[in-house]
């Protein structure tokens, strides 16, 4: 009797949904971001299902070969759970320590940088030139700076 | 930098300009500017000049084992003296657009 383990089959699909979800969906909205709960919610899903499955392929009457397949799939998705972990807490905390970095209430440190259409650009002028709005024609509804957010971020190369 | 977008007219409004510098060459930083509808600052720091002042360097992170720059906000008043400033811990992490805001009123 050939009869399909599907809740170890779904429970590896869930598994790779709940890791990959998180770079490629998940990371969009600061609440899902700052902390994988949604993630985690689908790795629960996906752990109930390998359970269950698991549960089948040991009841009596179930083949050695079955047995195999579905020990195989609580590991491998035992792995992407481990994965997902090292992936979110560990690795991504691996950042150079800063210590000179400037603080609240330091100079920023002056740049001349440039811009994506090559133009030479300063901090300087970053804080001295009025922010145009949204609407670039309408040059009266240009505001002063107050100030500027500077986003440093590790790029998409 | 999506969020950073769609909260734009709020930093205008408060007269605060976000700026993006990350590695990436201009090229790179046009084709992501028109693909994502960015419409903000973005400026290359391919030879890692303020990546080194503020001290952001990830040594072998990027492309090839290249240094890259670690994730970091800085808000700047007009003076150019640092009020507030975001050093995540773990780089899923960041600043959200709230938060800057609520740091940018208290500029004059």
């Amino acid at each position: 009797m050939r009869k399909l383990n599907w809740p170890i089959w779904l429970g590896l699909l869930v598994s790779f949904f709940a890791f990959f979800s998180y770079p490629f969906i998940f990371v969009n909205w600061a609440t899902t971001r700052d902390f994988p709960w949604a993630n985690f919610i689908l790795f629960a899903i996906a752990e109930v299902l390998i359970v269950i499955g698991v549960k089948r392929a040991f009841a009596p009457g179930r083949r050695v070969f079955s047995k195999i397949l579905g020990a195989i799939g609580a590991l491998i998705s035992g792995l992407v759970l481990v994965g997902f972990i090292l992936v979110v807490f560990v690795a991504a905390r691996q950042l150079p320590p800063s210590t000179n970095a400037p603080q609240v209430g330091q100079k920023a440190p002056a740049f001349t940088l440039i811009d994506i259409n090559n133009k030479q650009v300063s901090l300087s002028d970053l804080l001295s030139q009025p922010i145009p709005s949204d609407r670039a024609e309408m040059v009266s509804t240009a505001r002063p700076s107050k100030g500027v957010l500077l986003i440093f971020y590790r790029g998409y190369w | 930098m999506r969020s950073i977008q769609k909260q734009l007219p709020q930093f205008t409004a408060v007269g605060i300009r976000p700026v993006a510098i990350s590695v990436d060459t201009p090229e790179q930083s046009r084709a992501l500017s028109q693909s994502a509808g960015y419409t903000f600052t973005f400026l290359s720091d391919s030879k890692l000049e303020a990546i080194t002042r503020y001290d952001l360097v990830h040594k072998g992170q990027g492309e090839n084992g290249g240094d890259i720059s670690r994730p970091a906000e800085f808000l700047v008043d007009a003076r150019g003296i640092v009020r507030w400033r975001m050093l995540t811990e773990n780089y899923w992490v960041r600043a959200r657009p709230e938060q800057v805001l609520e740091a940018a009123k208290a500029l004059q």
